[in-house]
This record gives structure tokens, C-alpha cells and sequence, in this order.
């Protein structure tokens, strides 16, 4: 399942962006905060206690199931009375759930957390960014590995010459995406795909900000 | 510096090309003086961009000084700093002002520099900078719009020998040669034995070759280089060479081993030519050139 990846602003980020508001209503997410351990119950709860100390009042909290999703204004209505206390609404979720929460509530929706990804769980607390959405998808010349993501530059016709025993330039933590491009060709066979020429990528095959209308009746 | 790189490169003689990076500043002194100095003890100039994404003065800045004091540049071009629109627009400069060698580079990644927040570009890779080139030389730009008048260039490009895995490299390589490389300028390379294999695999192609060279200036840059720098092996006997040389005579051994480097793949005739790295010393390169029996630009 793919996952929006966060990350907790700093705690002096956070007072910052709620100068002059006393009274605050707190919102975790139940899906990729609660797996990211930014924006779970203890998170919530921690953040709770660090503002009670701040001297905030929190006239509520809770997680909610799914923060992006349009059910938000449920979670709102259950709890209207701690809403209608509020001056604020802190968002420990993602920017897709911060913006749900925008729409549905006056007060304003202000993000406790920086949204890193969209990423997939490769394990228990392990999230990559393998695709980011650039609207031409090469992966079937690729081994199914996105060099448009998985390499740090975007390269689409092989590594560049910071490539380091497998590793990217960058960081010794992060592979080189065409090392692993080429060793699953390799493996499969299919190292002609690698030899194709990829001309110019196209930036705005959706140009931003993305809109589709499906011609439903 | 009468012949043009691209007629240097016909010539078939021992091809030796050197390298400056632009300053920190707007106080050209220093590379200017390195301009005189070398512009006419090598066949060409390559003037970096950005090296290592450090931001400098332009590449293209520098290689009009080298122009103008009468050496021959070769400009060098990464596609870290300019969208496409960009890189069109600094080519045709160039041209119009006498640059006509482009080294294409990916460029380095901006996180490694001092810019660490910077966007890095990368609309194009290095062989689709060379595609590019050659498609303006056509008369069009990238846009399939007609230029009123073209451009023409010697343009080259680098591979890295001493990667590993190699072949991915390698496939790079051919790519960068079917996109119109016409020269190829080599990261640096300190075994030669292995470099000879590389060289069975690329003479073929026939594009030229020049070995890179950089000098050794100390152990324990080779042993930075060895760690830090990818793609870059200094075998352990070199390493303990310098180690030997007296108290402060580290320098002077790097230059012995450069120039003893140098003049191995001319007599052998490894390569077509060598490009020399002198990193910040390059009064050097003179020094270089004639310990390996190349005083007079060779």
C-alpha cells in the first residue's frame, strides 16, 4: 500500500506557527502517521502534554481513522463541542489530511508535520519513494525499478559517474538506481533494454497542478 | 595556439588538454595567470562548471578568458544548473563567441556542494546534451523550431573506467558515443595495466580517448581519493611511493609520478592523449609535461 511519508516539524516550528492561538484541537491520523509514528495516538499524546506545558489549552484530540479522507467532517461533528473550544486545529497528518481538515472547519488547519513522500512500506518502519507520479512511465524499459525516482537525478539512460560500488553519491545508504536497474536486466536477460536511448523527458505530460475530469455521465 | 582542438584531434599527434576551475569571486588574477601558463604548453583548455557543484564563476566565463588571451578552451557543461532552454541558449553564446568544444556532463548532485538546498535540474543527462547539440547544429533548436543560424561543435563527453560494476558504464559510453561524442576525457586513472583493458574494449569505437590524470600531491589524497571520490582507484604501491619521497617532496613525486604516467601511455600509445588535473596547482602542469618528455606541448 503506498503511504504519504512524514516527518515531525520541530517542536519550536510548531509554537512558532501557533503564536496567538490559545486554545487548540488536536488530529492524528490512523493510517500513515500512525505507521510512520508521527501522528499515532502516543505522538498525539506526547504533543498534548508538550503544549499543555506551554501553557495551550487543548480543548480536544483525536485520531482520525483516515485524515484525507472526506469522512473528516464526521470526526468533526463527533467532536463539535471540543471543535467549537478551538481557535486552531493542529494537524498530525499528512498535507492531504491538513487540507481535508482546511475544508471542512473555519478554524485553521495547521500542520504539526512535514510530508515527505508518497511511499511504500518495504517492512515494519521502512518506507521508499518509488514512483513519483511523472506521467510517463518507463518501468517496463527498466526492470521495474523507476529511474526517474529511484536515481537522484532522474537519469533515464544510466548511471552518471558518481555511482560508487553500487551506492549513489549522495549517501552510502541509498543504492545506485541504475546499478539495480542493470543488474535486474541482467538477470532477466534483457540488457538490450538498457542500451535504448531515452530522448528528452517530457515535465508536463499533466502540467501542475494535476486535474483530471473523467467524462462520466 | 593555431589549430582548433577538433583539427588537433584529426591530426593523430598525442593530444594533451588541461583543466582550470573558475574562482570564488570576480577576482580573475590567479586564473588568468594559469590561463598564460598553460594556454600554450597544451592543446587545449577545459574550464569546469561548478566543479564538485561549488558555485563559481561560469564555466563559460572562463573559457571566453582562455579565448581571449588566445589558448583554446573547451567549455564544460552540466546539466545540474540549466533546464534545456538554458543549456540552448549558453551554447549558442558560446558559439557566437568562438567556444566551439563542449564537454557534456551530468554534473554532480547539488546536495554534495555548498548550495544544499538548491533545485537540481537535470531536465537533460549527458548524452542527451550532446543529442542536443547535435540537433542544433541541424539548424533546429529542441522545440523543432528553426534556428536562424546553427551552431557547430567539437563536442566530447567522460567515462569512467575504474566504476564498478563497469558495464553500466559502459552502456553509457556507447550512448554517449551513438548520441555524437567525439571526444572522450577520462576520470581519473592510475593502473594503467587496467586501463589497457579498457582501452581493448573502447578503441574500437573510435572516438578519442585521453587518459585523466590527476596529480598526486599527497598519501593521503590518494587514500581521500580512494574513499571519497567514486570511480577513482589509487593502487597501494603508488600510495607507498609517496609515502617515501623525502620530507616535503611529496609534490614533487606526484609530478614524477604524473609525468611517468603520462609519457608510459604516449610510448605505448595506450590512448590518444592524456588530460591533466592539477587541482588548485596547476603551476604544476608545466612540470608535469616535461617530466613526460612533452616541454613543448608535445
Amino acid at each position: 500500500m503506498i503511504r504519504s511519508i512524514t516527518k515531525q516539524k520541530p517542536f519550536e516550528e510548531v509554537l512558532e506557527l501557533l503564536s496567538g492561538l490559545d486554545r487548540i484541537f488536536l488530529a492524528g491520523c490512523g493510517t500513515c502517521t500512525t505507521l510512520c509514528r508521527t501522528g499515532g495516538m502516543p505522538e498525539v499524546l506526547e504533543m498534548a502534554s508538550k503544549l499543555g506545558e506551554k501553557g495551550k489549552i487543548v480543548t480536544g484530540q483525536m485520531v482520525i481513522p483516515v485524515a484525507c479522507d472526506e469522512l473528516t467532517h464526521e470526526a468533526v461533528e463527533d467532536h463539535k463541542q471540543a471543535f467549537s473550544e478551538a481557535e486552531a486545529v493542529l494537524m498530525m497528518s499528512c498535507a492531504y489530511g491538513v487540507q481535508t481538515m482546511s475544508k471542512q472547519v473555519g478554524l485553521p488547519a495547521i500542520p504539526a508535520l512535514d510530508t515527505l513522500f508518497v511511499g511504500k512500506e518495504m517492512g515494519l518502519g521502512r518506507f521508499d519513494e518509488v514512483c513519483t507520479q511523472c506521467g510517463s512511465c518507463v518501468l517496463g524499459l527498466t526492470g521495474g525499478i523507476c529511474p526517474v525516482t529511484a536515481c537522484h537525478k532522474g537519469l533515464l539512460n544510466g548511471p552518471c559517474g558518481g555511482t560508487n560500488n553500487g551506492k549513489c553519491e549522495i549517501d552510502s545508504d541509498k543504492d545506485c538506481a541504475w546499478t539495480l536497474i542493470y543488474l535486474k536486466l541482467k538477470e532477466q536477460g534483457k540488457l538490450d533494454l538498457m542500451r535504448k536511448y531515452h530522448d528528452l523527458r517530457n515535465h508536463n505530460v499533466e502540467p501542475k497542478p494535476g486535474k483530471i475530469r473523467l467524462p462520466l455521465e | 595556439m593555431n589549430r582548433s582542438f577538433k583539427e588537433v584531434l584529426g591530426s593523430g599527434k598525442f593530444v594533451v588538454t588541461s583543466e582550470l576551475g573558475p574562482p570564488k569571486g570576480t577576482n580573475l588574477e590567479n586564473m588568468i595567470h594559469h590561463v598564460d601558463l598553460l594556454k600554450d604548453k597544451v592543446d587545449a583548455i577545459n574550464v569546469t562548471d561548478h566543479q564538485s557543484s561549488v558555485m563559481r564563476y561560469p564555466s563559460l566565463g572562463g573559457a571566453l578568458i582562455v579565448k581571449e588571451r588566445g589558448g583554446e578552451p573547451i567549455l564544460q557543461m552540466t546539466c545540474r544548473d540549466r533546464n534545456r532552454m538554458a543549456l540552448q541558449a549558453d551554447l549558442m553564446f558560446a558559439y557566437s563567441r568562438g567556444i566551439t568544444n563542449v564537454l557534456c556532463l551530468t554534473g554532480d548532485a547539488v546536495v554534495v556542494g555548498d548550495h544544499k538546498q538548491a533545485k537540481g535540474v537535470f531536465d537533460l543527462d549527458s548524452s542527451q546534451l550532446l543529442t542536443a547539440i547535435r540537433t542544433m547544429e541541424s539548424g533546429k533548436d529542441l522545440g523543432g523550431s528553426d534556428l536562424d543560424g546553427a551552431v557547430n561543435f567539437c563536442a566530447g563527453a567522460i567515462v569512467t573506467p575504474e566504476a564498478n560494476p563497469i558495464e553500466p558504464q559502459l552502456i553509457k559510453f556507447e550512448k554517449k558515443i551513438a548520441a555524437g561524442a567525439e571526444f572522450i576525457q577520462t576520470q581519473a586513472i592510475y593502473d594503467l595495466d587496467n586501463f589497457k583493458r579498457f582501452m581493448d574494449y573502447a578503441r574500437p569505437f573510435g572516438v578519442k580517448i585521453m587518459a585523466g590524470v590527476i596529480l598526486l600531491t599527497s598519501w593521503r589524497m590518494a587514500e581521500f581519493m580512494n574513499k571519497n571520490v567514486p570511480g577513482v582507484f589509487v593502487p597501494q604501491p603508488l600510495i607507498e611511493e609517496i609515502k617515501s619521497a623525502p620530507k616535503g617532496g611529496a609534490i614533487a613525486k606526484g609530478v614524477e609520478i604524473a609525468g611517468r604516467m603520462i609519457r608510459r601511455i604516449k610510448e605505448e600509445s595506450i590512448c590518444d592523449g592524456v588530460h591533466v588535473m592539477a587541482i588548485g596547482k596547476e603551476e604544476l602542469v608545466p612540470d608535469i609535461l616535461k617530466e613526460a618528455g612533452l616541454a613543448n606541448g608535445s
